[in-house]
């Protein structure tokens, strides 16, 4: 029996087989299938639908994953993407389609696009997911994002069950007759109108942690902790300050409203309406708009219709996002105190 | 005079800035505002011009000094010299004069030779070069070493080599084309040449079509020439051939149809495609361990330990990677991190530094270095590259042991890269004329150089702050083209351009190798530092918390960088192309006969 693998090659080859296929159970395979067993959906988390199912099977054809993540990791600079860092359990829906196509790698490497994991909070609003997979750079001038056109038809009659897109006038001009979804353009929207966060269990909170440390440990500590305390503290009678509320509102604006209404508050025509000069923004009373904001709108024909964020923005960040917008662009009207907008929102709450 | 007024203007200016920042230290706002005013600014660069003029002169004088010092004493004894010289006899000044003759002898350079003209009766020379003064491009060494090989065996290897050429050239057409769309998103609105859809038929055709074949077709020369015996069997090898440029076609088609696997990088052929794929690898593999096994050595060549670890490596590999038992919800990203990495380091990685062992000694002519460095090369690849697929997902759910595991391994990835380095580095030494000799040399030169900077750039990424910075920038597009082009790609060319010349007997021509060389070299240089400083910034601009749309903004610069760094890259494979096919068709060496 030869014992060398210099001169034995089924040793060798023996030895090159068994060492990585060991090492490759304990470091991949074992873990892998811990992982999966382990692993249960959250109380209030919901398996996807049928439509929301075959949009994920188009974002998985088209190559999203290629450019758009779908991970909120632990470190503070990816509280931009989720409330919370994710966790196993957020991916408990994602299994195997069928029998020719593998669970999907929706976690991504690459994040040239933004993270898409609380997208369907972040913009729930259909028509902008519809114009922005139409031509993204109607909505969002510098996006490098591909067009998708061929999730939509040109249609001169539409019929009953046909969505029409809004679409900019200059836009409608290329269009014969009217731009309508296909089923592939509603499977997608509604899969990525489905991708929220979903809530922990009462009780039970994960933080990000403080990596790489930032200097100034006390803005840290403002940004993860303080959206109780502040909206506390501002909820009260105490003195505001009106500049401090507009600049925050500044920044709110930009991350929450500015991909409909644009940020030189214009809006599109035919999808989004400006607020820049808009009358109910420069009303001397500020409840209507309030109101708007906290419970949406569709009234108004020429435009798509707005989702309530009463469920997502406190009552100093909507009455930041107010003061800003109401003295941005030429408009001029009173700062909003959050106390007027808690206001508000206690006597539009529905009985309990 | 002149020197104490020198002295004063420096002292004063030496003093003066002292003077002013004490002035003007007791306001600070006054002191800040002052400096940011563009007429201080300006005096103050005036005043350093001055400064700099007077140290300058100051040391001149320093110097000069010294020298007078220095060489008073030689002064004195030439003096001295002198004086004795006029007091010499006259046979003393004979002899002076005879000892002088002595250096003014000269060969006359036919002392040896005599000066008969030259003449080659057995045809040692290849080429007569008459031109000794400076040239633009440097004069090679001809290949014109004749593998005795089997025609069939040649047209096999050269079977594979024109598939990978072929996709090299599809492959990174493809590449350049995504490159522009990084600037010019509205190129086209055609579903099948879409982004996200090509981006895969891009990696997948560079590393099956491309990279996988042309290895695989080189470890047909390799396996039975270390062997010292034929190939086990032709036919497998034509099956093996056909098999995975089917699937290339095939995966690539379905891709751009958008039907995909489910978005895990190197895994987006559905697993029809990927058996066709695994079946041409296992012929493969059964066909070296056949030649191995008949072997005419008693010793394995280390070569061939690490063409037949990457082969049984990536076929576990991929059998992994497609079984379904373990891959619901995070069990899947564990998989696609270990195989996102694995299908790099244990395939294209170890199977090219098995070739490496093989071709870089036979283009110096000489044997590698050490044998048992590349022995422990072998085993450390296997036990730490296999472990550390996690670092691809650092902070994400993944187990936070797999990833402390992948980090610490990822380190430890410096033993093997470094043995590799050293031991190739060190083969070279003693040879590093024969690099600007030789045409083959400088890709394998360059290859080591890479193998070592992309590697530890590789393991400098896996710490846990890198990782912040540039995870998910464009940081990573430039890691995997130095890895995949600046190590495997530039390696393989280097082989090929060694191999096909020795196989057919037709040399490419040097100035065009020369080109691809350049081009390639230069292409992927303009590629990467763009792409490397501009994720940095991405990286920055997210960690401050800029909108996103923001980062997207930065990088249009290092976009058009990229592209035109990919437009060199892309060219010298149409060059490369061309070279392949002269060393087919192109004319045999023809002696020049020195008469």
């Amino acid at each position: 029996m030869n014992l060398s693998f210099h001169t034995n090659h089924r040793l060798l080859v023996s030895l090159i087989f068994g060492g990585f296929g060991l090492l490759s159970l304990g470091i991949a395979v074992l873990p892998a299938y811990n992982v999966q067993e382990n692993n249960r959906l959250l109380p209030r988390q919901s398996p996807l639908t049928a439509a929301e199912q075959r949009g994920k099977d188009v974002y998985i054809a088209e190559g999203c994953v290629g450019c758009h993540t779908q991970q909120v990791r632990t470190i503070a600079m990816d509280k931009t993407w989720g409330e919370r860092p994710g966790i196993p359990a957020d991916y408990a829906t994602n299994t195997r389609p069928d029998l020719w196509r593998q669970t999907a790698s929706i976690l991504g490497t690459e994040r040239t696009g933004p993270d898409l994991t609380n997208i369907g909070q972040r913009q729930p609003s259909i028509d902008w997911h519809l114009l922005h997979l139409f031509n993204p750079r109607m909505v969002v001038a510098e996006s490098i994002m591909p067009a998708y056109p061929w999730l939509f038809e040109e249609k001169e009659n539409p019929g009953k069950h046909d969505r029409v897109v809004k679409l900019p006038p200059e836009q409608q001009k290329h269009i014969t007759g009217q731009l309508v979804t296909t089923r592939k353009a509603e499977d997608l929207v509604a899969y990525l109108r489905s991708l929220k966060q979903p809530d922990l269990p009462v009780g039970i909170k994960i933080n990000f942690i403080d990596f790489p440390k930032s200097k100034d440990k006390g803005r840290e500590l403002q940004t993860v902790e303080g959206k109780v305390g502040d909206s506390k503290a501002a909820g009260g009678d105490k003195d505001f300050d009106g500049a401090a509320l507009i600049a925050k509102g500044e920044v709110l604006f930009q991350a929450r409203c500015a991909a409909c209404h644009q940020g030189n508050g214009e809006g599109l025509a035919g999808a989004f309406p400006p607020l820049k000069g808009s009358e109910i923004v420069n009303s001397e009373d500020p409840s209507k708009m309030i109101d708007i904001i906290l419970n949406g709108y569709d009234e108004n024909e020429a435009y798509g219709a707005m989702p309530g964020f009463a469920g997502q923005l406190s009552d100093e960040e909507i009455a930041s996002i107010a003061s800003y917008e109401r003295n941005s662009w030429g408009n001029s009207a009173p700062v909003v105190e959050p106390a007027t907008v808690k206001a508000i929102r206690e006597m539009i709450k529905p009985p309990l | 005079m002149k020197h104490f007024k020198t002295a004063m203007m420096f002292f004063a200016l030496l003093a003066g800035p002292s003077l002013l920042a004490l002035g003007t230290s007791k306001d600070a706002i006054t002191n800040e505002s002052l400096f940011s005013e563009g007429g201080i600014i300006g005096l103050i660069i005036l005043s350093l011009v001055v400064v700099l003029a007077l140290i300058i002169i100051l040391l001149s004088r320093i110097g000069k000094l010294t020298f007078d010092l220095a060489t008073r004493e030689t002064k004195t004894r030439q003096q001295e010299i002198d004086e004795a010289l006029e007091t010499l006899s006259e046979s003393q000044v004979d002899r002076l004069i005879s000892r002088q003759n002595y250096f003014k002898f000269r060969v006359t350079g036919d002392e040896l030779g005599g000066t008969e003209k030259p003449s080659d009766d057995r045809g040692l020379v290849s080429k007569l070069v008459k031109n000794l003064g400076p040239r633009i491009t440097a004069e090679k060494r001809k290949n014109t070493t004749q593998a005795s090989i089997e025609p069939e065996h040649r047209r096999l290897i050269l079977g594979f080599i024109v598939t990978a050429t072929f996709w090299l050239v599809f492959g990174s057409a493809i590449g350049e084309y995504l490159g522009i769309k990084f600037v010019a998103p509205e190129l086209d609105k055609v579903s099948w040449l879409s982004f996200g859809r090509l981006r895969p038929v891009h990696t997948n055709t560079v590393f099956w079509g491309w990279a996988s074949l042309g290895m695989i077709g080189l470890g047909y020369h390799v396996v039975p020439r270390t062997s010292n015996t034929n190939l086990f069997s032709y036919k497998i090898g034509w099956i093996s051939l056909i098999s995975i440029n089917l699937a290339v076609i095939l995966g690539n088609i379905c891709l751009m149809a958008g039907i995909n696997n489910g978005g895990g990088e190197y895994r987006e052929y559905i697993w029809p495609v990927a058996l066709l794929f695994a079946t041409g690898l296992a012929l493969t593999i059964y066909n070296y361990y056949q030649t191995i096994a008949k072997r005419k050595t008693t010793e394995i060549y280390v070569s061939n330990w690490y063409i037949m670890g990457a082969g049984i490596w990536t076929l576990i590999l991929v059998t992994i990677a497609y079984l379904p038992f373990y891959q619901d919800g995070l069990g899947e990203t564990i998989i696609q991190g270990y195989l996102m990495h694995q299908a790099v380091g244990m395939w294209f990685m170890t199977f090219t530094l098995g070739l490496v062992y093989y071709y870089l000694p036979r283009a110096l002519n000489k044997p590698i270095y050490s044998y048992s460095l590349g022995v422990l090369a072998f085993w450390t690849q296997m036990l730490f590259y296999t472990l550390i697929g996690t670092h691809h997902f650092l902070f994400s759910p993944v187990p936070w042991w797999l990833q402390t595991v992948a980090i610490v391994f990822s380190i430890g990835m410096f033993i093997p890269v470094t043995a590799g380095t050293a031991n190739f580095l060190l083969t070279i030494k003693g040879s590093w004329k024969m690099i600007s000799d030789s045409y083959v040399l400088p890709f394998l030169f360059i290859g080591v150089i890479f193998y070592f900077v992309g590697s530890s750039q590789g393991s400098l990424q896996a710490f846990r702050f890198t990782s912040v910075i540039w995870h998910f920038t464009d940081f990573n597009v430039a890691h995997s083209h130095i890895t995949m082009y600046g190590i495997i790609s530039i390696f393989l060319w280097g082989f090929m351009y060694y191999l096909m010349p020795t196989i057919t007997g037709r040399n490419p021509k040097e100035v065009l190798v020369g080109m691809h060389f350049w081009l390639a070299v230069i292409g992927l240089l303009l590629y990467v530092f763009p792409l490397m400083i501009g994720g940095t910034l991405k990286g920055l601009s997210w960690l401050n918390e800029e909108p996103f749309i923001s980062s997207v903004v930065l990088m249009v610069p290092y976009w058009i960088w990229r592209a035109i760094g990919g437009s060199f890259m892309f060219l010298s494979h149409i060059v490369f192309a061309y070279n392949v096919y002269y060393m087919m068709k192109g004319p045999t060496l023809k002696i020049d006969n020195v008469k």
